[in-house]
C-alpha cells in the first residue's frame, strides 16, 4: 500500500469527465463517474486507438469518440458486439487523493 | 409439459418459424435451440452496415436473451450438434442425447471455398458470420490495411464497400465479366462498377484467381494472367453451399440440399427443415424473403395445420449505401422478349424492363429505384402493360398522372403493393394491422415484420402509416432513446411546460429510466436546455461530445483540427501570416483550404490547443465553429464589389449575416451561403438556408442539404432589403432551434412540420417573425463568446493539461 502514487486530487477532475496521467508505458486515463467513483484505465481503445477519456461518460462506461465502442469503466471490457478491452490499473482515494498502484505500470514497462 | 421441438440452427429461418410458433401457441412445444455460434439470433443481412460501421451489432439483434427466457426457449448456443439418431429420436452432442418429438433442421449453409492453393493461409476467411466481421475489422484497423475481395456478387460487393468505409484499400477479384451477373445485366453492372471505383474500390473482373501465396499468413493474390496484388487479408465470398452434413449422416435424402416437400417436411414426418440447406422442388434458396415464407409454413405445420410453401418472384436490393440497385425476374436476351430502356448518363441512371407477351418478366434499375416495388407487384400479377407500355418505364408517377410527391405515391399504391421485399409484406398487411389496433409505427414493424429485416424499406413503412393513422401519427413516434419512452418533441414540450432547467431535472421529473442518461440522450437534452433556458442554464460539458467540448475537431490519431472564422470568407494579409506563423511554430502537418471557404489546421496536438488560439485570437481571428452543432460557415460570392453580373452586395451581407448568427448552438449544424445573382457561384440552393441575390431584393431558401442526402432548398420568401434579410434568417434560425429535434437539419425538420407552417411562423405573420428575431438575439447575448479566447484564459483547463505526468519522475 505504501507504494501507491498520489496522482492528484478527486476534486481535479470534474464529475463525469477524465484526465490523463502520462506514464512511460502511454497515458492512462483517470475517470470520475457522478458518483464520484474514480476508475483508472489505458487511454488507448483497441480498436482504433481512439482516446477513451474524451469520451462520453455514462453510468460506469464510456464511449470511445472515435467508433463508438463501448467500455466497462470496472473491467476495460468492450461491451456489447465489439470484441476487445484495455487494461485497467487499481486506484484508491484517500482524503481526496487519488492514489494509483504503480505495480501494474512497472510490470508494463518490463514488459515492452 | 408440452411435446419437444429440438431446432438446430439458431439463425434467421428458424428464429422466425419459433415467433410463428410461439405467437400462436407458447405451450404446445418446450423448445431446445442448438446454435453453432457462441450467440443467438441476429439480422445476418444486417452485417454489411455492421462492418461498415454504420450500425452496431446491438443494433442488429434478433432475439436477444430476455427474449429466449420470455418464452421459455432452452438455448444450447455453442454446442456442436455431432449427429442425429431418427430411431431414438435424439440428437447428440459432445454432452449427451436430448430427446425430440419434432426436429426442425435449420443449419443454413457454409460458404463455397475455391479450391485454389493457399485457402488455407491465415488471412483467409469468409463472410457469413459476427465472427468474420469481427476477424475483419480487426485486420481494417492497421494503418494501411489491404484486402483482396474475392467475388463481385452481392456478398462480396457489401464486404468490399463495408471495408472501405473502413478506410481499408480493396481490390475486388471477380470471375465474370460484370459485377452481380446474376442480379444486373451488363450495362447496371458497369454503372455499380463505376460507382465502387469513384470509392476507391479497384475492380477487376474476368479475373481468375490461381494461388493465393504467403508464408502461413496471406501475402498477395496471383490471377491467372500472372497479375500479383498484395493483401494483408482475404475474403471469399464466391458462393453458399446448403450445410446439410448433419441431416445426410442421418440418412436422410438429399441433392444440392437436404429434400423437402410443400410442406417443409424431409422424408421423415417428424423431421422438419427449412432454411438455406433445403432444397424444394429443385431449387436452393440464399436471400431472405423465401427463408421466412418457409419458416412460416413450417411454424403453421408444426402446430396441425396443413400449409404449403409456394415460391413467389423476389428482388434484390445492394445494401451499400448510396448505390441503388433493384433486380428481379428474369432479365436475359430472348428471341420473342422486347426490352424498354431509359437511361440518363448524366445522372447514372439506368432502368430496364424486359417484357413477353405484354407482361414485365424482369426488370434492373440502377440510380433510381423507387419504382422497384411497384413493376414487381405489375411482375407478380402478371398484368397485361400494352395499354400503358409508353410510359410505364417512367413509373406510377407517371402512368396515373400523378405529382412527383412521395406521399402521393405512396397512397396511390394499391392494396396489394409489396412494401416489405424481405418479408413479403404488403401495403395491406400494414393496413390491416393498423386497423386491428396497432397504432404506432414501432407496434406495425413488430406485428407485421415490415422493415425489421434489411430495413432498406422504412421510410415507406413510415409514410404507409403515417398516411393511416393522418395527424395521429406524429404523436405517436418512438421514444428518444432506451432510457425514456417519451419522444423528443414531448421531452421538449414537458422541459417548457414543467420549466424543467437542468439535466437532472429533467431526467427525475420525467422518469428516466436510466440513472444518469447515456451517449444518445444527454447531449440532446444538454442543447434543449442552452436554447430553452439562454443565460440560465450552465453548459455541461461532459454531456458532450469532445468536439463540443475542447472547440476543435478530433482526428483519426486523436490530434485536433483547428479552423478560425473567416467572415464570409473573406481574409487578408494579417490573418494568412498569423496562420502561417502558427503553422511553423507548432509544426502542423497539415494546411487545407476547406469547402466552406475557410482554412483548416489539421494534427494539433490537444495540449497545444490553447496556445495555438492565443496565437489566432492575437491577429483577431474567433473560433470557426467548425466542430459545433451551431452555424458553420456563410458562403459568399464576391458580388457587386469585383463581379460584373453581381446585383447585390452578396459578400457585404453573409459578412453581416455571420455576424449575428455565430455563437449559438442549435440542433445540428448550419451552412449558409449568399450568392451575388441567380447564376448563384456560392451554392446557396444546397445549404441550409441560402440567400440568392436578385435585382428586387433577396430571395431567402432554406432545407437544403449536401451531404448523405442531396436537396435543392425550398424558396422562403423575398425580401427586399438587407436588414430585413438579416431578421428573416434569424428568425428561421430561432424557429429551427426552438422546434427541431436534436441531430436534425432543417431539411429533416421541415420534412416533419411542413414548409407552410415555417412560411406562417416566418414570413406571414409578422408578430411571430419578430418575437423569433427577439428571443434568438437576446439569446445570442449569452452565446456570442469566443471559446477559444475563453480557454486561452484558463476555462475548462482540465481539457487540455494532464492530471500528473510520471514521466517526469525518474524511472526505478
Amino acid at each position: 500500500m505504501s507504494g501507491f502514487l498520489d496522482i492528484g486530487a478527486v476534486a481535479d477532475i470534474p464529475r463525469q469527465a477524465a484526465r490523463l496521467v502520462k506514464t512511460h508505458a502511454g497515458c492512462i486515463a483517470i475517470f470520475r463517474n457522478a458518483e464520484d467513483r474514480i476508475f483508472a484505465l489505458d487511454d488507448t481503445c483497441p480498436h482504433k486507438g481512439g482516446p477513451l477519456s474524451n469520451g462520453i461518460q455514462h453510468g460506469e462506461s464510456v464511449t470511445c469518440p472515435l467508433h463508438g465502442w463501448v467500455f466497462d469503466l470496472n473491467t476495460g471490457v468492450a461491451l456489447g458486439a465489439d470484441e476487445g478491452a484495455v487494461r485497467t490499473y487499481s486506484v484508491m482515494v484517500k482524503d481526496g487523493r487519488i492514489l494509483l498502484d504503480p505495480t501494474a505500470l512497472t510490470a508494463r514497462i518490463a514488459a515492452e | 409439459m408440452g411435446m419437444k421441438l429440438v431446432v438446430i440452427g439458431a439463425g434467421m429461418a428458424s428464429g422466425r418459424a419459433m415467433e410463428h410458433l410461439l405467437e400462436a401457441n407458447n405451450e404446445l412445444y418446450d423448445i431446445t435451440l442448438f446454435g453453432a455460434e457462441p450467440r443467438g439470433n441476429y439480422n445476418r443481412i444486417m452485417l454489411s452496415p455492421v462492418l461498415s460501421g454504420e450500425k452496431s451489432y446491438e443494433e442488429i439483434v434478433t432475439h436477444d436473451a430476455d427474449w429466449y427466457r420470455a418464452n421459455g426457449v432452452d438455448c444450447r448456443f455453442g454446442e456442436m450438434v455431432t449427429g442425429i439418431d431418427r430411431w431414438k429420436k435424439v440428437v447428440i452432442t459432445a454432452k449427451g442425447e436430448t430427446r425430440y418429438d419434432k426436429l426442425l433442421i435449420a443449419t443454413g449453409s457454409n460458404p463455397f471455398i475455391i479450391p485454389v492453393p493457399g485457402r488455407d493461409l491465415d488471412g483467409v476467411m469468409a463472410y457469413r458470420d459476427l465472427g468474420d466481421v469481427n476477424r475483419m475489422l480487426g485486420y481494417a484497423g492497421r494503418e494501411g490495411a489491404k484486402a483482396v475481395v474475392i467475388g463481385g456478387g452481392l456478398l462480396g460487393l457489401e464486404a468490399a464497400a463495408g471495408l472501405a468505409a473502413q478506410g481499408v484499400s480493396v481490390t475486388v477479384v471477380h470471375v465474370m465479366p460484370h459485377l452481380m451477373e446474376r442480379q444486373l445485366d451488363q450495362s447496371a453492372g458497369f454503372l455499380l462498377q463505376r460507382e465502387l471505383e469513384r470509392r476507391g474500390i479497384t475492380v477487376l473482373c474476368n479475373a481468375n484467381t490461381q494461388e493465393i501465396v504467403g508464408d502461413g499468413h496471406v501475402e498477395a493474390v496471383l490471377l491467372a494472367d500472372g497479375t500479383r496484388i498484395e493483401a494483408d487479408f482475404l475474403v471469399m465470398a464466391v458462393g453458399i453451399r446448403p450445410n446439410f452434413g448433419l441431416a445426410q449422416a442421418s440418412g436422410l435424402k438429399y441433392n444440392r440440399g437436404l429434400l423437402v416437400n410443400d410442406e417443409m417436411k424431409t422424408e421423415d414426418p417428424e423431421v422438419f427443415a427449412i432454411g438455406e440447406c433445403v432444397e424444394h422442388r429443385g431449387t436452393c434458396y440464399g436471400l431472405v424473403a423465401p427463408l421466412y415464407d418457409m419458416a412460416k409454413v413450417a411454424a403453421r405445420n408444426l402446430l396441425g395445420f396443413k400449409e404449403v410453401f409456394e415460391p413467389v418472384e423476389i428482388s434484390t436490393k445492394l445494401k451499400v449505401t448510396g448505390c441503388d440497385l433493384f433486380s428481379a425476374g428474369d432479365f436475359a436476351e430472348k428471341p420473342g422478349r422486347e426490352e424498354i430502356v431509359y437511361r440518363d448518363a448524366t445522372r447514372g441512371i439506368y432502368k430496364r424492363l424486359v417484357i413477353e407477351d405484354n407482361k414485365i418478366i424482369g426488370a434492373v434499375m440502377y440510380g433510381d429505384t423507387v419504382d422497384g416495388g411497384w413493376f414487381l407487384q405489375k411482375m407478380r400479377a402478371k398484368e397485361d402493360i400494352a395499354g400503358i407500355r409508353d410510359t410505364l418505364i417512367f413509373g406510377p408517377n407517371f402512368a396515373g398522372g400523378l405529382p412527383a410527391d412521395p406521399m402521393a405515391a405512396v397512397a396511390a399504391l394499391p392494396l396489394e403493393a409489396e412494401i416489405c421485399g424481405c418479408n413479403g409484406i404488403c401495403k395491406g398487411a400494414i393496413i390491416a394491422a393498423i386497423d386491428a389496433g396497432a397504432g404506432t409505427l414501432e407496434l406495425v414493424k413488430a406485428r407485421t415484420k415490415a422493415s425489421t429485416s434489411c430495413g432498406s424499406c422504412a421510410g415507406l413503412v413510415e409514410k404507409v402509416v403515417a398516411l393511416k393513422l393522418g395527424d395521429a401519427f406524429k404523436l405517436l413516434a418512438a421514444g428518444m432513446c432506451k432510457c425514456t419512452d417519451l419522444t423528443h418533441d414531448e421531452v421538449r414540450k414537458l422541459i417548457r411546460v414543467k420549466e424543467l432547467r437542468t439535466i437532472p431535472a429533467v431526467m427525475q421529473e420525467l422518469e428516466w429510466k436510466s440513472s444518469h442518461g447515456c451517449a444518445s440522450c444527454r447531449p440532446a437534452l444538454n442543447y434543449y436546455m442552452i436554447c430553452e433556458w439562454p443565460g440560465e442554464y450552465v453548459d455541461h460539458g461532459p454531456s458532450r461530445f469532445i468536439n463540443e467540448r475542447v472547440h476543435a475537431n478530433i482526428q483519426k490519431d486523436g490530434t485536433y483540427s483547428v479552423v478560425p472564422r473567416m467572415w464570409g470568407g473573406v481574409t487578408n494579409a494579417k490573418e494568412l501570416r498569423a496562420i502561417a506563423d502558427v503553422a511553423d511554430k507548432f509544426r502542423v502537418p497539415t494546411v487545407k483550404v476547406t469547402g466552406g471557404q475557410r482554412i483548416d489546421l489539421l494534427g494539433i496536438k490537444k495540449d497545444d490547443l490553447p496556445a495555438v488560439w492565443a496565437d489566432l485570437n492575437a491577429a483577431g481571428m474567433v473560433s470557426g465553429a467548425a466542430y459545433a452543432k451551431g452555424l458553420r460557415t456563410v458562403k459568399t460570392c464576391v458580388g457587386t464589389d469585383h463581379c460584373r453580373f453581381g446585383v447585390q452586395d452578396s459578400t457585404g451581407l453573409g459578412i453581416r449575416i455571420e455576424k449575428a448568427l455565430w455563437g449559438a448552438w442549435s440542433p445540428h449544424k448550419f451552412k449558409m451561403a449568399v450568392s451575388g445573382c441567380p447564376r448563384n457561384c456560392a451554392e446557396a440552393t444546397c445549404k441550409d438556408m441560402g440567400v440568392v441575390c436578385v435585382s428586387e431584393g433577396y430571395q431567402l431558401h432554406v432545407g437544403g442539404a449536401a451531404g448523405m442526402d442531396v436537396k435543392q432548398t425550398e424558396l422562403l420568401c423575398v425580401v427586399a432589403s438587407e436588414d430585413e434579410a438579416v431578421e428573416y434568417c434569424a428568425a428561421f434560425y430561432q424557429l429551427y432551434r426552438e422546434n427541431a429535434q436534436y441531430l436534425h437539419r432543417p431539411y429533416k425538420w421541415i420534412a416533419k412540420v411542413g414548409l407552410d407552417w415555417v412560411k406562417e411562423k416566418v414570413v406571414l405573420d409578422a408578430e411571430s417573425r419578430t418575437a423569433l428575431a427577439a428571443r434568438f438575439f437576446f439569446s445570442q447575448k449569452f452565446y456570442q463568446i469566443d471559446p477559444w479566447e475563453e480557454r486561452t484564459k484558463g476555462k475548462d483547463a482540465h481539457e487540455f493539461a494532464p492530471l500528473a505526468d510520471l514521466t517526469l519522475v525518474a524511472a526505478e
